[in-house]
C-alpha cells in the first residue's frame, strides 16, 4: 500500500498522503482508508505512522507547559492571562499569594496589574474549562527586565536545538537568559540591550531557516561575527 | 448607461470579453498579506478584488455566543462602497447577510470544528471590486487565509461558477454576463472530498443543462484548486529556498 | 437552537432513516399533509395559509405604487420580506432581520422572481415614473420544519389570491373603477427541500429531522419542470451525484403536488 509523497515534501491541507495500512499522525487525518493532511507542512513516516510537521500552527495548552503571558484583566479572585492561545488562561489569587487569600483586603492589582508579563505553568488544562495557571514554582512570576520576542509555536523546538544545543549556544555567545514559552513567546534578558538584541537576531533566523541543516553552525559563526563588529566599532 | 449587446457570444463561440466557452478569467492569488490577521489572502479574479481576513481561533466576544463542544465560525462578507458601478451604501444589505451565511457554510464543512470547543474564528471578506462571481472568489480566498491561519482543515474550499447565456451553458460568468444571461450557478467544492459546500442558481435551466452546469463548474474549480495550492506552497516555499542559498 | 435534541433521539432518527423511515411514517421522500386557505386576511389584497404537518406559515400581499428600478423602467416591483415571528419557535427571538430571515426571503423571492411569475410588464402605470410595487409579506406563525417550502408555496398561493382594484391612468394618476381583476401571472413557481441525513436524501424535513441533517437543497421548479433556483444550505456538504438525484426527487415532487393544487 502506497504513500503519495516524498520526504519532507511540502504538502498543503487536504493533500492525500497515504492509503491503506497506515496510521494517521500529526497533522492529518483519516477518511476512510485514506489519510490526508491537515495544515501546511512537511510530510514525513515513521514506519506506519504519517506525520506533516506543520509550518503554520497555533499553540494549544497542555499541561505543564511553561508559558509566557500578559495580564489582560485582574477579577475578584485571580487574574486573566492572555498565552495567545485560542482560550485565556486563569491565574488564581491563591495561587500567587503565600496566605489564605481575604478578598476585603487584599488589592489584586497591586500584585499583578494588567499589561504584567508573567512566566507560568499551565497547572490544568482539558476541553472543557479554560487553563489554569501557577506560579508557584522557582523561575516562575512576574517579569520586571528583558525583552519579549514571538516565535511560531512550532519552530520552538528548533530553537532548542538537539539535546539544547542551539539554545546553549546563544545563551553562551550573548550571554542571556533566555525563557522559551511553549506558546512562542520568548523571554531574553541580557546584561546590555545590544546583548539581547543579537539573541533575538539569531532566534529570529533560526525561525527562518528552521528546517535547514548546518543552522547551528550558521547560528555559532553568525554570533561571533556579529560580536566581532561590535568590539571594532568599540575600538574605532 | 450601456446599450444591451445583442449576442452575448459570437458565431466563432467567443465571448465579448474574448474568452471561450469554457474559461476562466485571469486569476491570480496571494497568501499572508495583512500582518495583523492571524491569516489572510487577497485574490484578482477577472476584475474581482477580494480581500480575506481570519483572526482565530480565539476566545468568542460575546461569549454568550461560543458553543460548549465546537468551534464557531463567523464570517462577514461586504463590499466597500466603491466596489461596484453605483456606489454603495456601506451598511451591510440583505444580499450581503445571505451571502455572509453561505460562504460560512461553505467553507464550515472544512474545519475540524470539534477540535477547539468554545472557541470562535471570524472570518472578514472586503469585496474592493466587484465584477461577478464574488462569492465563488471570496471562498477561494477565505479558504486560504484560514490555512494561513494555522487552522487544521479537511481540504481546501475552492468555488467557480457556471451559468447559461444566449443558450449555451458557459464558465465563470462576468457582471455583464449574469445580468444579461439566462442563469447563473455558483458552486463550491472540496475537491479531494468530492463534496460540494455552496450550490446557488437564478435563472431558468432545464434539467439537462443544469447538470452541465454544474460538472463544467466542478471543472473550474477543480483548475483553480491547483493555483489554491501553489499559492499556499509559495508562501511557505520562499522561507525554504531563501535559506537554502 | 433552544430545542435541543438529546442524543438518544439524534440516534433514533438516523437509524430510521437508514431503513428508510421516518418518526411519523412518512416514506423518505413524502411531504407532510398540507393545507392551504386562501383570503383570511381582507385588508391585504391577497393572502393565504400554508399548513405543512404543523408549520403554519402565513403570506400577505399588499399592492402599492412606487418608482420603478432605474434599469427596469417598464416593469412593476416584487419584494419578499419574511419575519421569523418569535411566538412561532423559542428560538426566535424579536429585533430586526437575522440571516435566517434574510435568507428566507431571499429564497421565496428568487423563485416566484426567477420563474417571471408575475407578469411585471403589465404592472407599468406610467413607464419609467410609476408602476405598481407588489409587497410579499411572509409571517412565519409556527416553525415545525421546512420553513423554506411552507413559505414558498403560501407565497404564490397568496400571489394567485390577489385581487387589484380595476383602475383607468388619467394624466398619469391611477384611478380607481369598481371590480376587481386577479393580479396577472404567468407561472407557479413550486419550491422541494431536500435534506441529506445520514447520506440519504429525505424531502420535508421535519424539526428535528432538521437539526440532524447535514445540509439541505431547496429547488424551485416552474410550470415546465425547468429549475429556475435552487439554494444549498447548513454546514454541510452534497457530492455531485446527490446534487444531481436531489434535482430527480425535486422535480417529481414538484410534479405532484403541482397535480393537487389547481393553479
Amino acid at each position: 500500500m502506497p504513500t503519495y509523497f516524498e520526504k519532507k515534501q511540502l504538502v498543503t491541507p487536504g493533500e492525500l498522503l497515504a492509503e491503506g495500512d497506515y496510521v494517521a499522525g500529526e497533522n492529518s487525518y483519516m477518511e476512510g482508508n485514506k489519510i490526508y493532511a491537515q495544515r501546511i507542512g512537511l510530510a514525513d513516516a515513521e514506519n506506519k505512522k504519517v506525520n506533516v510537521v506543520a509550518l503554520r500552527a497555533f499553540y494549544v495548552p497542555k499541561t505543564g507547559d511553561i508559558v509566557i503571558g500578559t495580564v489582560i484583566e485582574v477579577g475578584f479572585n485571580g487574574w486573566t492571562v492572555d498565552i495567545k492561545a485560542p482560550y485565556t488562561a486563569l491565574l488564581r489569587a491563591s495561587d500567587v499569594l503565600s496566605r489564605p487569600f481575604k478578598p476585603q483586603n487584599d488589592e489584586l492589582s497591586q500584585v499583578l496589574n494588567a499589561g504584567d508579563l508573567i512566566v507560568a505553568k499551565i497547572a490544568s488544562y482539558d476541553r472543557a474549562h479554560d487553563p489554569q495557571l501557577t506560579v508557584g514554582e522557582p523561575g516562575l512570576g512576574k517579569i520586571t527586565r528583558g525583552q519579549i520576542m514571538r516565535v511560531t509555536p512550532t519552530k520552538i523546538p528548533r530553537v532548542i536545538g538537539k539535546k539544547g544545543s542551539m539554545i546553549s549556544t546563544i545563551k553562551q555567545e550573548t550571554g542571556c537568559q533566555i525563557i522559551l514559552g511553549v506558546n512562542g513567546v520568548v523571554l531574553v534578558t541580557g546584561k546590555n540591550v545590544e546583548d539581547e538584541e543579537l539573541a533575538m537576531m539569531a532566534i529570529q533566523k533560526i525561525e527562518a531557516e528552521s528546517h535547514t541543516s548546518g543552522l547551528t553552525d550558521r547560528i555559532t559563526q553568525l554570533l561571533k561575527e556579529e560580536k566581532s563588529k561590535r568590539e571594532e566599532k568599540k575600538n574605532e | 448607461m450601456s446599450e444591451k449587446p445583442e449576442k452575448l457570444i459570437d458565431k466563432k463561440g467567443i465571448r465579448l470579453d474574448g474568452r471561450k466557452t469554457d474559461e476562466l478569467r485571469p486569476l491570480k492569488l496571494e497568501v499572508g498579506v495583512l500582518g495583523n490577521a492571524d491569516g489572510s489572502a487577497y485574490i484578482e479574479h477577472g476584475k474581482n478584488k477580494i480581500i480575506v481576513g481570519v483572526f482565530g481561533p480565539r476566545e468568542m466576544h460575546p461569549k454568550h455566543l461560543s458553543q460548549n463542544d465546537r468551534m464557531v465560525l463567523r464570517c462577514r462578507y461586504h463590499m466597500a462602497p466603491f466596489s461596484v458601478q453605483e456606489r454603495k451604501s456601506p451598511a451591510p444589505s440583505r444580499r450581503e447577510v445571505e451571502l455572509s451565511k453561505v460562504i460560512r457554510e461553505a467553507l464550515e464543512p472544512s474545519v475540524f470544528v470539534d477540535l477547539y470547543p468554545r472557541a470562535g474564528i471570524d472570518v472578514f471578506v472586503e469585496v474592493l471590486q466587484a465584477d461577478g462571481g464574488t462569492r465563488c472568489a471570496a471562498i477561494t480566498a477565505a479558504s486560504l487565509a484560514i490555512a494561513d491561519a494555522g487552522i487544521p482543515l479537511r481540504d481546501l474550499v475552492v468555488g467557480c461558477a457556471a451559468g447559461k447565456i444566449d443558450d449555451t451553458v458557459v464558465l465563470d460568468l462576468y457582471d455583464a454576463e449574469d445580468k444579461l444571461g439566462a442563469a447563473d450557478v455558483p458552486v463550491a467544492i472540496m475537491p479531494n472530498l468530492n463534496a460540494v459546500t455552496l450550490l446557488q442558481m437564478d435563472g431558468i435551466l432545464t434539467p439537462a443543462e443544469f447538470e452541465t452546469a454544474v460538472s463544467m463548474a466542478v471543472e473550474g474549480c477543480k483548475k483553480i484548486y491547483a493555483i489554491q495550492k501553489e499559492a499556499l506552497r509559495t508562501k511557505y516555499m520562499t522561507v525554504k529556498e531563501e535559506a537554502e542559498e | 437552537m433552544s430545542t435541543l435534541l438529546t442524543r438518544v433521539r439524534q440516534k433514533q432518527i438516523g437509524q430510521l432513516i437508514d431503513a428508510g423511515k421516518r418518526l411519523d411514517g412518512r416514506g423518505l421522500t413524502d411531504y407532510r399533509e398540507f393545507t392551504i386557505e386562501e383570503g383570511l386576511i381582507e385588508r391585504a389584497e391577497g393572502s393565504a395559509r400554508v399548513r405543512l404537518g404543523k408549520t403554519e406559515v402565513l403570506v400577505g400581499v399588499k399592492v402599492g405604487t412606487g418608482e420603478p428600478f432605474p434599469d427596469t423602467p417598464n416593469d412593476g416591483v416584487l419584494t419578499v420580506n419574511a419575519e421569523l415571528v418569535p411566538l412561532a419557535s423559542p428560538s426566535f427571538e424579536p429585533g430586526p432581520p437575522d440571516e435566517n430571515s434574510v435568507e428566507l426571503a431571499r429564497i421565496v423571492d428568487r423563485g416566484i422572481r426567477e420563474s417571471k411569475a408575475v407578469c411585471s410588464e403589465k404592472l407599468v402605470i406610467v413607464p419609467g415614473k410609476k408602476v405598481f410595487v407588489i409587497f410579499v409579506d411572509v409571517y412565519v406563525l409556527n416553525h415545525d420544519g421546512n420553513l423554506i417550502d411552507a413559505s414558498a408555496l403560501a407565497a404564490v398561493a397568496a400571489l394567485v389570491n390577489t385581487k387589484m382594484p380595476n383602475y383607468e391612468i388619467e394624466d398619469g394618476e391611477v384611478k380607481i373603477k369598481t371590480g376587481y381583476s386577479p393580479l396577472p401571472l404567468k407561472s407557479h413557481p413550486i419550491t422541494v427541500t431536500v435534506a441529506k441525513i445520514n447520506d440519504k436524501l429525505v424531502v420535508d424535513p421535519w424539526i428535528e429531522e432538521e437539526q440532524v441533517m447535514d445540509a439541505r437543497m431547496s429547488m424551485a421548479i416552474n410550470d415546465d419542470g425547468n429549475i429556475c433556483a435552487i439554494q444549498k444550505g447548513c454546514p454541510g456538504f452534497f457530492t455531485p451525484q446527490q446534487i444531481l438525484e436531489a434535482a430527480k426527487i425535486a422535480q417529481e415532487k414538484a410534479a405532484e403536488l403541482r397535480k393537487k393544487l389547481d393553479w
